[in-house]
């Protein structure tokens, strides 16, 4: 599509994307839009991991809960803290951060299944830490009534409006964020690691800090997400943060298309449709029908299932590829040797 | 002063001798050859030089400043580049980007600026851009720029690792089998590639198997074999060194 085209399409699904609260009023369906919203804002983040730096990361969802234990426990009634919405959307994601280069930091020598198996481990700890620090957690209760955010002194409410609006918000930063590092200095690092990593030490490249930099930009976004989805559910608990959210957003990714932005954000969307719209409804259709045993949420993780396994058949590349991913995938790999 | 100074250099890999007690140095300015038969250690000083191995023992200076055991990313923002004889190119990458990452280590935007695409930044990337499409162009790569490298030709290929290597405004250039596989009119490019490249300043140290290109290319030449220098001299004393003729062709004593 040329430019301008892409453009003005943009900008019309941006209007509605505005408009879509005030056109459908249904909270089912706004509600629906900002949690897919906080699923987009982890995928978009795990991409700068896993697609940008080719570093596979199976504890994502470590950091979504480092974000979302941070607001409940600095704005609730929890320890009596109570740091404003807005300004815990920056506190929550340098934390997250920080923890990205803490559980980072020992991974740096590790690659590919070792890697995957080591942030695996890290994703397990953090929840199940948070499980057993029960005196500061609650443990399996988890931590409710945190603080309700507020604009202009007006509290959001129980309608899912305000905190769609925040999300949009939020993704638009982060589109931005991640175009501006794909084509930048840190970016091509990036990429250069993935690529080949001796190749890329010396092009001077500090592959230490350049890794790190990318566990912590990941998880800063993923800790974005976490305290509008802690404030947005008005809850959090362990058992949010278990290993199938990991996966659930490294899908998201494999189905829309991995390094691309546009097709990370299809596959969260996609992915959260089936999870938390399709599945549901389809299941109260069967019900209304007489199918009174049929519960098709039941086999949520059957669909995921399938969903990868015909991607990797049909189209390893995603929905939306990147340019790198699909000739990758299509062509023979690089022959490395000197013809004789 | 010597650009390039080894001294009583050594590398050893459990019990195996790599390296042994390896010393010459290297004018700046000048085109130098390392040959040797295969296995003689040569792959193995680049490693050194580079800070891909430690040396067990010996120094490596470079402009006088020791810089053995760097960590490699430092030896190249003090003005190492190299190739590889395996071609290790950012294959899923344009090669233009491929230049471009060869600047990182003269780039100065950091994550923020990254980030943010900070005046500065852009100002940056224009800046390397715009000499990375000069190199491309300088290695004969115009057409090239927005091709993925992988998709290349094979002599491209290794054009676009020193394109990618000059990025770097490197003192020194180490090129490692820079001929290898190529047909002879891409060897005649090489070899003017190579002078224009010492032209710019840029001293050369070159790997190389095809004797014709060596004799042609360089002032000096060492010679290597089982890890220690046999020889060392201009093209002319070292074709015909007795001792680099008994490592290539085996002794010629007795019947002869």
């Amino acid at each position: 599509m040329p430019l301008a085209a892409r453009r003005i399409a943009l900008g019309i699904f941006g209007i509605v994307l505005v408009a879509f609260p005030f056109v459908d009023p249904n909270n089912a369906h706004v509600d629906f839009l900002a949690n897919a919203g906080a699923f987009i804002l982890l995928a978009l983040g795990l991409n700068i991991v896993v697609g940008f730096a080719g570093l596979l990361d199976l504890g994502y969802a470590a950091f979504f809960a480092i974000g979302s234990y941070s607001y409940a426990m600095l704005a609730s009634q929890q320890f009596g803290v109570h740091i404003p919405f807005w300004l815990m959307l920056l506190i929550a994601p340098a934390i997250a951060a920080i923890f990205g280069i803490l559980l980072g930091a020992p991974t740096l020598r590790l690659r590919g299944d070792y890697l995957a198996i080591v942030t695996l481990g890290f994703g397990e700890i953090v929840p199940q830490t948070f499980l057993n620090l029960s005196q500061y957690t609650n443990g399996p209760n988890g931590i409710s009534s945190l603080d309700q955010p507020s604009i202009f002194g007006r509290p959001f409410g129980f309608s899912a409006t305000p905190y769609y609006f925040v999300l949009l918000g939020l993704i638009l930063i982060a589109i931005v964020v991640a175009r501006n590092l794909e084509n930048s200095r840190l970016g091509r690092a990036w990429m250069a690691i993935r690529e080949d990593e001796l190749a890329a030490r010396h092009m001077g490249i500090n592959t230490t800090t350049t890794k790190l930099a990318a566990f912590a930009l990941g998880a800063s976004f993923s800790g974005l997400a976490g305290v509008a989805y802690a404030a947005k559910l008005d809850l959090v608990s362990p058992d949010q943060f278990q290993f199938n959210v990991s996966v659930l957003v490294l899908s998201m990714l494999v189905l829309g298309g991995m390094g691309n932005i546009w097709g990370v954000i299809v596959g969260s969307f996609v992915l959260s449709f089936v999870n938390s719209f399709l599945l549901p409804q389809s299941t109260s259709l069967a019900h209304s029908l007489g199918f009174a045993d049929l519960d098709f949420t039941n086999y949520r993780f059957m669909l995921y299932g399938v969903i990868l396994v015909a991607m990797m058949l049909f189209r390893p590349e995603g929905l939306i590829p990147s340019r790198q991913r699909a000739a990758e995938l299509h062509t023979a790999p690089p022959s490395a040797e000197a013809p004789a | 002063m010597n650009l390039l100074r080894l001294s009583n250099l050594r590398k050893t890999f459990g019990g195996l001798v790599a390296i042994n007690d390896l010393s010459f140095a290297l004018d700046a300015g000048s085109i130098v050859a390392m040959i040797g038969p295969n296995g003689a250690g040569k792959s193995t000083v680049f490693n050194l030089i580079t800070g891909i191995y430690a040396p067990t023992s010996g120094t490596i200076e470079l402009s006088g400043k020791s810089v053995g055991g760097l960590a490699t990313n430092k030896i190249t923002a003090l003005g190492v580049a190299r190739t590889f004889q395996n071609i290790r190119l950012f294959a899923y990458m344009s090669a233009l980007d491929n230049v471009m990452t060869g600047a990182h280590v003269r780039m100065h935007a950091n994550m923020f600026a990254s980030l943010l695409h900070t005046p500065g930044q852009r100002a940056e990337e224009r800046r390397v851009r715009e000499r990375a499409r000069e190199l491309l162009r300088f290695c004969g790569l115009d057409g090239d720029a927005s091709n993925y490298a992988r998709n290349l030709p094979y002599g491209n290929q290794r054009r676009l690792e020193i394109a990618r290597a000059l990025a770097s405004d490197p003192a020194l250039l180490l090129l490692d089998e820079p001929a290898a596989g190529m047909n002879p009119r891409e060897k005649e490019d090489l070899i003017r590639l190579v002078a224009r490249i010492r032209e710019t300043g840029v001293t050369v140290f070159l790997i190389e198997h095809d004797m014709n290109l060596v004799m042609q290319i360089s002032e000096r030449i060492t010679v290597l074999d089982h890890g220690e220098k046999i020889a060392e001299g201009t093209p002319d004393a070292v074709r015909n060194d007795e001792a680099v003729i008994e490592a290539y062709l085996g002794r010629t004593d007795g019947a002869a």
